[in-house]
C-alpha cells in the first residue's frame, strides 16, 4: 500500500465519518439527558429525504438542509412527547420512528417524484460542493505534508467540517457550560435537578431538540454531500453504527471522535477491497461490515473496559406529588 | 390502584390504539393522492376475498406468530429482544443445514428434525445476548440490535462462500430434497373435501405455530418457570428474595424466545422457499414487535395481532399491485401501530382512566347523597 493509496483511504474514511460523527452526537445529546435514542436511523433517513427533495426543488440545498433539521426535529418532537410526556417506553418509540422514517420517505417520495421512492439527481446549487481550504493549491507541492493538508483536510463538503468543528463544540457545552452541567445531571439523577428547581422536562426536551438538530445534519449530508439525491434507506444501517460508536466510546464526545473514524475506516476498508489480506489471513468483506457491531458487544460485556451508560437513561421522571 | 376494569385494560384501550394508528395511516393515503376506502377494498378482496389470498395472508401470519410469540414471551421477563430477525435468520440456517444434510424419506420425519434445528440455532444466537446481559450487565437491546448485523454478516458470508452449490451464481444453497416439502394448506384440505387454491404458500407450519401458542401458553401461565418468568418481570428484587435466579430466568427466557424466533424457519425456508436465500427473514422479526406490542404479549392476542398483519402484508402486495401506492404503506401502518399501542399508550390510557376515576367518583357521590342507613355507609369519595 502506497502513500497515495493510504491518503485515498483516509479520505474516503473521512467522507464516511461524517454522518456517523454528527449521528453519534446526536445520540450522545439525547441520552447524556436520559433519553435513549434508537431512532437515530430513522431521523436521519427522513432528513435525507426531506433535504434531497426540498434541495432539488428549490435548486438550493440551503433549503435542503434547512427542510432536513425540521424533518428530523419533527421525529425528535414525536419522540419526545412520547418518552417524556407521556412516560413511554423510549426504545419502542425509537423503533417505531425508525419503522415511520423507512415508510414514509418511500411513500412520499413515490407520490412526489414517481421514481420508485427516489428524489432526482441533484446538481449544480442542490448539492453541497467541495470546499477546497486556504493555501491548499500552493502548499500541495510540499513534500507529505502538502498532499495531506491538499488531499486529505482539504476538498470535503462544508458539512465534513461542521461535523469534525461539532465534537469540541459539544464537549465544550456538555463539559463547560452550566448547561451541559445540568443536561449531564439530568442523566443521571433527574430528582436532584428537580430538587434544585430546574425543569426536568424542559431540559430533556431540549436535549431531544440538539439531537433532531445534528441528526438533520447528517441526514442532509447524505443526500446532497456524500451522494446525489436521496434514494430508499440511503442510511443503510449508519444509525445503529452510530449508536454502536456511542457505546464504544462510552458516551464521551472525543472517544466518540475515535470511534465513528474507526468505524468509518472500517467502512472505507470494505468500500475499496472485497477482500483484504492482512498479513497473509483473507479477510473477507462480512468481517468488515460486521465489525462494529461485534466490537461493540465486547465492550459492552465489559471485555474491553466497562461501558457504564447515564444511569437514569431510559427511565421516565416523575415528579412526586 | 385498579382504575379501569380488567376489560377495559384488556380491550378497551389497544382497541382505540389500533383506531388511531388505522385512522392515521388513513390520512397518509389521502396525504398521497389516493382513495383509502378504496385502498381498504383493495387490501381485503385481495388478502381475504378469495383461498388464494388466504393462502399467503395465513402464510405471512404464520410468519408473525413465531417471531410475534418471540417478542412476547420475553415482555413477560421484561426483556426487549429485538433480535428476532438475527434469531430468525439464524433458524433460517439451522433448518436449511438439517434439510441439507440427509436425504429425508418423508417430512413427518424431516420437520421435526427440521424444527429441532431451527430452534436451537434461534435459541443459540439469542443466548450469547442473554450471556452478556445476565453475567456481564451488557443492555439486552443494544446486544441483540447488534446480533441482527452480526447474523445479516454470518449469513451472507456463509451464502457466498461455502453453502452456495459449486457453479451457482446465485447466493443461496441448492434446494431441499422431495421429501422434506411439506404439505401446503391446499394439499392437506382439499383430500378431506375442503377446495383451497394451491397457489399460496400458507402450509403445516400454520398448524405448528398454533401448537406454539398453545404451548406458550401453557409455559407462561400454567408452569412454574413461566410463574416465575412473570415474577421476575414484575419485580426482579422480589423474584430475588423468592428465591428465583435472575441469570437462570434470562437465560432460559431469551433462549426460549430465540428458539421461537428460530422456528419461523420452518414456515419460510422449508415451506416456502425451500432452499435458504439471503435476507430470508424480510423484515418478520421486526413485525414481530408490533405483534406482541398489539396482542399484549397474549398467545391468543399475537394469534389474532398476526393474522392482522398477515392480511396487511398480502394487502399491501395487492396495493402496490394493482394501485400507485408502494408497499411501505405496510411498514407506515406498523410504525403506527407500534407508537400507538407501545410508546403513546398512556396518551390513550390517561384520559380514559380519568374518565373511570369521574364516573366511579359520582357514583361515590351518589350514594352519600342518599339518607346513610347506618354509620358504616359513610363512602369514602374514591381516593387514588
Amino acid at each position: 500500500m502506497d502513500f497515495a493509496t493510504l491518503l485515498q483511504i483516509l479520505d474516503s474514511t473521512l467522507r464516511l465519518s461524517a454522518p456517523l460523527i454528527l449521528a453519534c452526537l446526536a445520540g450522545l445529546f439525547s441520552e447524556r439527558a436520559g433519553i435513549l435514542d434508537i431512532g437515530l436511523e430513522g431521523k436521519m433517513l427522513v432528513a435525507a429525504f426531506a433535504s434531497g427533495a426540498v434541495a432539488y426543488t428549490t435548486g438550493s440545498v440551503w433549503i435542503g438542509l434547512l427542510a432536513a433539521i425540521g424533518a428530523s426535529m419533527v421525529l425528535s418532537a414525536i419522540h419526545g412527547v412520547a418518552s417524556i410526556t407521556f412516560r413511554g417506553n423510549q426504545l419502542i418509540s425509537g423503533v417505531a420512528l425508525n419503522f415511520l422514517a423507512a415508510g414514509m420517505t418511500v411513500l412520499i417520495a413515490q407520490s412526489w417524484f414517481g421514481q420508485g421512492g427516489r428524489t432526482p439527481s441533484l446538481f449544480g446549487g442542490a448539492r453541497f460542493e467541495p470546499v477546497t481550504l486556504p493555501f491548499a493549491e500552493a502548499l500541495a507541492d510540499v513534500p507529505i505534508l502538502g498532499p495531506i493538508y491538499a488531499d486529505l483536510l482539504s476538498g470535503h463538503s462544508i458539512l465534513v467540517y461542521v461535523a469534525l468543528l461539532t465534537v469540541p463544540l459539544t464537549w465544550w457545552v456538555l463539559f463547560r457550560t452550566r448547561f451541559g452541567l445540568r443536561l449531564r445531571a439530568v442523566g443521571e439523577n433527574p430528582a436532584a435537578v428537580d430538587t434544585a428547581g430546574v425543569s426536568v422536562v424542559g431540559l430533556r426536551y431540549a436535549s431531544v431538540a440538539i439531537a433532531g438538530l445534528l441528526c438533520g445534519i447528517a441526514g442532509s449530508y447524505l443526500s446532497t454531500g456524500l451522494q446525489a439525491g436521496f434514494v430508499k434507506d440511503m442510511t443503510a444501517g449508519r444509525g445503529y453504527i452510530a449508536l454502536a460508536a456511542l457505546i464504544f466510546a462510552k458516551w464521551r464526545p472525543w472517544y466518540a471522535l475515535g470511534a465513528c473514524l474507526l468505524f468509518g475506516l472500517l467502512q472505507a476498508l470494505a468500500l475499496r477491497y472485497q477482500n483484504l489480506d492482512i498479513f497473509g489471513i483473507p479477510l473477507p468483506t462480512q468481517i468488515m461490515d460486521a465489525a462494529p457491531y461485534i466490537l461493540t458487544v465486547v465492550i459492552l460485556a465489559g471485555f474491553v473496559g466497562k461501558a457504564i451508560p447515564p444511569r437514569a437513561g431510559g427511565q421516565p421522571y416523575v415528579k412526586e406529588r | 390502584m385498579d382504575v379501569m376494569p380488567r376489560w377495559a385494560d384488556v380491550i378497551l384501550v389497544p382497541v382505540i390504539s389500533i383506531i388511531l394508528a388505522f385512522a392515521i395511516s388513513g390520512l397518509v393515503i389521502l396525504g398521497i393522492g389516493e382513495n383509502p376506502w378504496d385502498a381498504l377494498t383493495t387490501m381485503v378482496s385481495g388478502a381475504l376475498g378469495s383461498t388464494y389470498g388466504w393462502g399467503y395472508t395465513l402464510y405471512y401470519a404464520t410468519n408473525f406468530i413465531f417471531t410475534g410469540l418471540c417478542v412476547a414471551v420475553a415482555f413477560h421477563a421484561r426483556l426487549f429482544n429485538i433480535g428476532g430477525e438475527g434469531q430468525a435468520a439464524l433458524g433460517g440456517l439451522g433448518v436449511a443445514l438439517v434439510c441439507l444434510a440427509v436425504p429425508w424419506p418423508h417430512w413427518a420425519l424431516a420437520l421435526p428434525a427440521a424444527i429441532l434445528g431451527g430452534a436451537l440455532f434461534g435459541a443459540f444466537w439469542a443466548a450469547i445476548p442473554a450471556w452478556a446481559q445476565a453475567w456481564r450487565g451488557s443492555h439486552i437491546v443494544i446486544t441483540t440490535i447488534m446480533f441482527n448485523f452480526i447474523a445479516a454478516a454470518l449469513l451472507n458470508y456463509l451464502l457466498v462462500n461455502t453453502l452456495k452449490p459449486q457453479g451457482s451464481m446465485d447466493p443461496a444453497t441448492a434446494r431441499f430434497t422431495e421429501g422434506a416439502h411439506l404439505p401446503t394448506l391446499a394439499e392437506m384440505l382439499n383430500p378431506i373435501g375442503i377446495p383451497f387454491s394451491g397457489a399460496g404458500p400458507a402450509n403445516v407450519s400454520f398448524v405448528i405455530a398454533l401448537l406454539a401458542c398453545l404451548l406458550v401458553w401453557i409455559l407462561i401461565w400454567r408452569t412454574r418457570l413461566g410463574y416465575e418468568i412473570r415474577a421476575y418481570g414484575h419485580s426482579e428484587p422480589a423474584a430475588v428474595y423468592a428465591g428465583i435466579s435472575p441469570r437462570r430466568i434470562i437465560m432460559l427466557t431469551m433462549m426460549i424466545s430465540g428458539a421461537l424466533a428460530g422456528l419461523m424457519a420452518i414456515n419460510n425456508v422449508m415451506g416456502e422457499a425451500e432452499r435458504l436465500v439471503l435476507n430470508s427473514v424480510e423484515g418478520a422479526g421486526f413485525i414481530g414487535i408490533a405483534v406482541a406490542l398489539m396482542g399484549r404479549s397474549h398467545p391468543l392476542g399475537v394469534l389474532l395481532a398476526a393474522i392482522l398483519f398477515g392480511f396487511l402484508y398480502q394487502g399491501g402486495a395487492e396495493l402496490a399491485l394493482f394501485t400507485s401506492i408502494p408497499r411501505e404503506l405496510i411498514v407506515v401502518i406498523q410504525a403506527l401501530v407500534i407508537l400507538f399501542t407501545g410508546a403513546l399508550d398512556n396518551m390513550v390510557r390517561m384520559p380514559i382512566e380519568a374518565l373511570f376515576l369521574r364516573a366511579r367518583d359520582r357514583r361515590a357521590a351518589k350514594a352519600s347523597a342518599e339518607p346513610p342507613a347506618g354509620p358504616e355507609a359513610k363512602t369514602e369519595p374514591a381516593a387514588r
